[in-house]
């Protein structure tokens, strides 16, 4: 289907069914019940997933495949937001005009500053484009503001001028030719509550779209450029291929990726700061990208769901809820066990994301699709049928150690 | 003129505290190899020992004054250091005063620890895979690291004052010519820049006139050649681990009293160091000391009143900006060494 062989089709079935019923999915557990604080199924955190899926799809283009680990690509993302919220503000709140535009600005941008930093490659080539991100903050921040809005940012306003817009002057919400991006369809059945959100929807369509695009540039010829890259760049060098095009190709890819994720971040909450362009979102994209497992398909939407899910889910728990959960046990072990997980919840959440991240970079450097298929694989040899072939996609060689 | 002056004078602590990061980074790459992002933790971790300190310095236990009544006539009820039982309320309080100075004495041997358990435990299982999983890791470490400090410390800066001694200004002006009150600059910041040029000496010296240092820079120009020798290079990297560790927490102890710490500094000098690690060449002792003063001054050079008017925004991008053209003209940075980190 689709120029897609048997398993890549069914890959992407399967994202389309998840991405579809997420709502059904997320929300296992009846609304009055003690487990209901799990449920992930709420508008807000659902968009998050999808849209930080983008990103670490797009991330996954230029790490996972190039090798080449940019620890700036928020600017991007950032970028992308400004060029939306400006759409948003001059022509129409209609969210098309402002996610073209993202993407057309994210890609200039990262065009530019990815024929710069790669130049060089390794460690240098993060450094640079970690400096060329902190530099689009500072300034965001501090010269800039005219166009950004410096530590405020910039939100949709009444006075803006909306040339397209009947209804200009009024206040007006993202929409997509009139159907709102807030706009919810809740169905109760039973103890169940679940909300279809028009905006989840529409940034879930465009992660169909983008994942589609990753699929195709994973099994091209183009794709396995960039896998040569990874593995050894000097041979390509030394074969005559000039490498510095395709890596300046899926620099600018992944850009645009991230400026997508960042024009639709706008159309769901019309605003914009430049804190989003920090280089401590940058890492939490690596973060993502590395836990769900570089160089495969879908391990950075898992990774960034598990990131976002994590923020909002278990920086909720906190210690009544704890002594309700172990109220079973003795009161001394009770006040025990509670003070025990103490740190690592509620606003503990980053330290068991640190202690998480450490353990999978340690003991899966595949990331959690590697742990899915480790398990697989145990199941597998039950069956007596070898191992067969490894995936190379799944388990790149590493790079020999250079000192 | 005298602007200029101050304003150098003002780069030289900030640069002194890249220049002894970025001198650690260097020890640790150019000794085991690694890319450490945790090192700005461990600056953090220095600052926090001389809290901790000064923390246990100002222990105290509830006393009854006698001699002193509150409102309502009763005697009351006064906090006293153990200290100041144990040396006499003077003594007591001088000690208490130099905490700062005194932690100096407290971080090495914990700082030292730490490196040596982190080398130990953790970095040494990952001199065989790629680089990018050692950052990687040692980032997350240094999120862990950042994450307990904030647990038991909170997300506060916590002032820790230098001693009453360096409280004041220096007139730096009077003494070269200038007038009265044109260049004043506080005494403590030039005791951070003394600390750390004796500090670059002091590991240049190591490294230079002792045999250990000798051995370990033979290890540094090649690894395999020294250990066929029958040296144990690996056990003397691990204490130039601890040494690096040392070095940065050094920093971070003596850098309380200008900047209050808190649990994310680390992180916000991190990136800093890594450019100026980059800038001096990576594998560059000499390198990175020079690029973490040049980039210090040249930071505050560029938040003078009149450049700012000139190139707007200028302050906030100019260590950055360095960065980018020196990657450009110079690819291996300003000292870099051939052969080191080019894949």
């Amino acid at each position: 289907m689709l120029g897609l062989n048997t398993k890549d089709t069914r890959l992407l079935l399967l994202v389309i069914a998840l991405t579809m019923l997420a709502p059904f999915l997320l929300n296992p557990f009846p609304v009055d019940s003690e487990l209901a604080q799990f449920n992930a199924g709420y508008p807000d955190l659902m968009q998050r997933f999808v849209i930080f899926g983008i990103f670490a799809i797009g991330f996954n283009i230029l790490f996972g495949l190039t090798g080449y680990l940019s620890f700036g690509h928020a600017a991007f993302l950032g970028v992308g937001s400004y060029a939306a919220i400006w759409m948003m503000k001059l022509l129409t709140m209609n969210v098309i005009p402002a996610i073209i535009m993202s993407v057309i600005f994210a890609g200039l941008f990262s065009l530019l500053v990815g024929w710069i930093s790669l130049r060089r490659s390794g460690i240098y080539f993060s450094i640079l484009t970690l400096a060329f991100a902190q530099m689009s903050y500072a300034l965001a921040y501090s010269v800039l503001t005219p166009i950004t809005g410096g530590e405020t940012g910039l939100q949709a306003k009444i006075s803006d001028p909306r040339i397209l817009d009947s209804n200009a002057g009024e206040f007006g919400r993202a929409n997509l030719f009139g159907l709102q991006m807030s706009e919810n369809v809740s169905l109760q059945v039973g103890g169940w509550d679940f909300t279809f959100n028009a905006g989840y929807y529409v940034a879930a369509f465009m992660m169909i779209i983008s994942f589609y695009i990753a699929i195709r540039i994973f099994r091209s010829p183009f794709g396995m450029m960039l896998r040569a890259i990874k593995s050894n760049q000097q041979r390509l060098n030394y074969t005559g291929l000039n490498s510095r095009p395709y890596t300046l190709a899926a620099f600018v890819i992944s850009g645009m990726y991230a400026g997508l994720a960042g024009g639709l971040m706008v159309a769901m909450d019309t605003q914009v700061g430049p804190e989003r362009m920090f280089w401590t979102a940058s890492g939490e994209v690596v973060l993502m990208t590395i836990l769900g497992g570089a160089g495969t398909l879908i391990g950075p939407v898992l990774g960034a769901g598990m990131i976002k899910y994590m923020e909002n889910i278990v920086s909720k728990i906190n210690d009544t809820i704890l002594h309700q959960w172990f109220s079973f046990m003795p009161d001394g072990l009770e006040d025990f066990v509670v003070t025990v997980i103490h740190p690592f919840i509620g606003k503990g959440w980053h330290l068991t994301l640190g202690i998480v991240f450490m353990l999978v970079v340690i003991f899966l450097p595949g990331g959690l699709m590697e742990g899915g298929e480790r398990i697989a694989k145990l199941f597998k040899r039950k069956k007596g049928s070898g191992s067969g072939g490894k995936d190379p996609e799944h388990h790149p060689t590493p790079k020999p150690h250079v000192a | 003129m005298d602007a200029i002056i101050l304003q150098i004078l003002n780069g030289l602590d900030k640069g002194s505290a890249y220049a002894l990061i970025a001198l650690g980074l260097t020890l640790i790459f150019g000794t085991l190899g690694v890319v450490n992002f945790a090192h700005g933790a461990l600056f953090m971790l220095g600052a926090f020992c001389a809290v901790t300190l000064s923390r246990i310095l100002s222990l105290s236990h509830v006393v009854i004054d006698e001699s002193r009544k509150d409102f309502l006539g009763n005697p009351m009820k006064v906090e006293v250091p153990y200290l100041h039982e144990w040396f006499g309320p003077e003594v007591g309080a001088t000690i208490i005063d130099w905490s700062v100075p005194l932690s100096i004495l407290f971080a090495i041997p914990v700082m030292i620890l730490i490196g040596v358990i982190m080398e130990r435990g953790l970095i040494k299982h990952f001199y065989k895979r790629p680089h990018a999983d050692q950052i990687l890791v040692t980032f997350g470490l240094a999120i862990v690291l950042q994450e307990i400090i904030k647990y038991y410390y909170g997300a506060n800066p916590i002032p820790t004052p230098a001693p009453e001694a360096f409280a004041g200004s220096f007139d730096f002006g009077v003494l070269i010519g200038f007038d009265a009150n044109s260049i004043i600059y506080p005494y403590w910041r030039l005791v951070y820049f003394g600390f750390a040029m004796v500090l670059v000496a002091a590991v240049f010296s190591f490294l230079q006139f002792t045999t250990f240092g000798m051995v370990v820079r033979a290890g540094m120009a090649d690894r395999e050649t020294v250990g066929l020798l029958g040296i144990n290079i690996d056990k003397r990297f691990t204490i130039m681990f601890g040494i690096a560790a040392a070095v940065a927490g050094l920093a971070g102890v003596m850098y309380t009293p200008i900047n209050p710490p808190n649990y994310h500094m680390g992180m916000d000098f991190l990136v800093l160091s890594f450019v100026v690690v980059v800038v001096g060449g990576m594998g560059s002792l000499g390198g990175a000391v020079a690029a973490g003063f040049l980039l210090g001054v040249l930071e505050s050079l560029a938040s003078m009143g009149w450049v700012i008017d000139l190139v707007p925004g200028i302050n906030q991008i100019i260590i950055y900006l360095v960065a980018i053209v020196i990657l450009l003209t110079r690819p291996r940075g300003l000292m870099g060494r051939k052969g080191v980190m080019e894949e």
